[in-house]
């Protein structure tokens, strides 16, 4: 017995396009469209967050706050021998007076700070690798030439910000599941809705010896349609707003706003999410079609 | 003749009615040609239905094609179908669709190359006297051409069956002979045709024809031996 799917140029007719109002189209036009913003969204927050973890990883500053300068002085340059010896350590370098000066200016004042103000000498630190193993190893060591070092980890500065990215990526990632559930209901609504307009003709086609699959078929294969045009047009959409957003961030010079870009593989997965769809509205208008025919005898 | 169909005490009754169809038993031998006659409401209609599996009886058993087909699987329907071809009383055309399209689904149902659809079409089309309607679509189509493109849909796949309901209703005379000529041929080729009809001018027409009736839901004939016109008739077959 064959089952072989009608061909296409006929398959096309047996539905009578004409009657549909091609609102699904449009319907998925605008679902793409809020789900690409939303997944670029999460790709944009994800990436801008790895880079935050790439930038801060690792890095310390080392203060040495001791009130006597000649103290602060000799531990500072003991702390530096302690670490510019430790193989955990990529990187130790004094940060410059001048630069700490420039630092504090805008709670000291335009004016030189006092020279005799005890401000600490502060060390900036690479780490080979960023575990607390590595972090703890350098404590100790600075501690030991100096025991009122104070380590401040870059990651622990930022925690809060990367939390906040965090929840913003899986609050975008929760949209775009949402979205995609919300596809799946409108073509089980829109699939169901479909056969009983064409209830009569698949009558026929029942009669005429036509199978459950090669009537599902035909619906798949047209909400497929439907979701590819009204996707690709939603998408072309949301990327332009996108791709708007993304030149005004660039244009606000901000080290942290700027991280969030979307990389080439963030525009393949938006690219792909059409697609996607049209398959996920394919599986979910098969199975509603083939649910529904069960009932037919 | 082997027999192709066999109904034993079927019975069918339409949700908590009376039965539609009692105790019905016949059976079709193959390649032969059957009226089923009898006044409207006597469960012509429902009688057919059960025969190309679009209902299934409330009682009894009916064997097609060797099987059971009370019990026969839904996804063995299909194949079951494609072997019957069906002229529905209202037609059922698919109203979208041209004639040359209406004509064609059963050979695309069953998986016909397109580039083998075309032949067959143009040839049922020559055969039904529609072929200048090929494009026509079914309600620019009068009730004689409707029922000729659905004719020509059910047996342009040489199915093993053809059940006809009133496939004259609605044509003159002479269409009607030309017709039934029509279904004489398929006969000839080996297919066991049933015409269900009210049309008593037809039954003469085919000599070697079987006739059953049907009146309130009982065949008159439970062994579907009756022959019209009749055998102590002037000009009887037997």
């Amino acid at each position: 017995m064959s089952v072989k799917v009608i061909a296409t140029a006929a398959d096309r007719r047996l539905l009578d396009e004409s009657r549909g109002t091609r609102a699904m189209t449009w319907i998925m036009a605008i679902m793409l469209f809020l789900t690409v913003l939303a997944a670029a969204l999460g790709l944009g927050t994800l990436g801008a967050a790895a880079l935050l973890d790439r930038q801060l990883a690792g890095r310390l500053t080392v203060q040495i706050v001791e009130a006597v300068e000649s103290k602060r002085l000799d531990q500072t340059q003991r702390a530096l021998a302690v670490l510019r010896t430790d193989p955990v350590v990529t990187r130790a370098v004094e940060v410059d007076r001048a630069k700490l000066t420039t630092l504090l200016r805008p709670w000291l004042g335009a004016d030189e700070a006092d020279p005799d103000l005890p401000i600490p000498a502060m060390i900036d630190v690479d780490l080979r690798a960023a575990s607390d193993a590595a972090v703890a190893r350098v404590r100790d060591g600075v501690r030991a030439v100096a025991p009122s070092a104070r380590i401040d980890r870059h990651e622990s500065w930022m925690s809060p910000v990367r939390s906040f990215m965090g929840m913003v990526t899986l609050l975008a990632a929760g949209l775009v599941l949402l979205m995609a559930a919300a596809t799946a209901a409108v073509v089980i609504l829109a699939a169901r809705a479909g056969l009983e307009t064409h209830r009569d003709t698949i009558e026929v086609l029942h009669m005429l010896g036509s199978t459950d699959v090669q009537v599902a078929r035909l619906f798949q294969r047209r909400i497929a349609l439907d979701t590819l045009i009204g996707g690709v047009l939603g998408t072309i959409g949301a990327v332009g707003v996108v791709l708007l957003v993304g030149w005004q961030l660039t244009t606000l010079g901000s080290d942290l706003l700027g991280g969030l870009s979307l990389g080439t593989r963030d525009w393949v997965l938006l690219g792909a999410l059409p697609f996607a769809f049209a398959v996920l509205a394919t599986l979910a208008a098969r199975q509603a079609v083939l649910g529904a025919l069960g009932r037919y005898l | 003749m082997a027999n192709i169909v066999q109904f034993e005490n079927v019975g069918l009754r339409y949700g908590t009615g009376q039965e539609t169809l009692s105790d019905v038993s016949f059976t079709l031998s193959t390649g032969a040609f059957y009226f089923l006659t009898g006044a409207s409401g006597a469960g012509k209609t429902s009688l057919l239905k059960l025969l190309y599996l679009a209902q299934r009886p409330t009682r009894g058993s009916i064997r097609l094609f060797g099987e059971d087909a009370v019990t026969l699987p839904r996804s063995r329907l299909p194949g079951f179908r494609r072997r019957i071809g069906v002229v529905f009383q209202d037609f059922r055309l698919v109203p979208h669709l041209s004639a040359y399209d209406n004509i064609a689904l059963p050979l695309r149902v069953s998986g016909v190359p397109e580039s083998d659809v075309e032949a067959p079409v143009r040839e049922m089309l020559a055969w039904v006297g529609l072929s200048d309607r090929v494009d026509a679509k079914p309600p620019t189509l009068s009730g004689g051409e409707q029922q000729r493109v659905a004719i020509a849909r059910a047996v342009i796949g040489r199915p093993e069956i053809l059940v006809a309901d009133e496939p004259t209703g609605n044509v003159d005379p002479d269409m009607a002979e030309r017709l039934l000529h029509l279904f004489d041929s398929l006969n000839r080729l080996g297919t066991t045709v049933v015409v269900a009809t009210h049309d008593f001018h037809l039954l003469g027409r085919i000599q070697k024809a079987h006739m059953m009736r049907l009146d309130h839901g009982r065949l008159l004939d439970p062994t579907g031996s009756l022959r019209f016109p009749p055998p102590n008739a002037p000009g009887g077959s037997e």
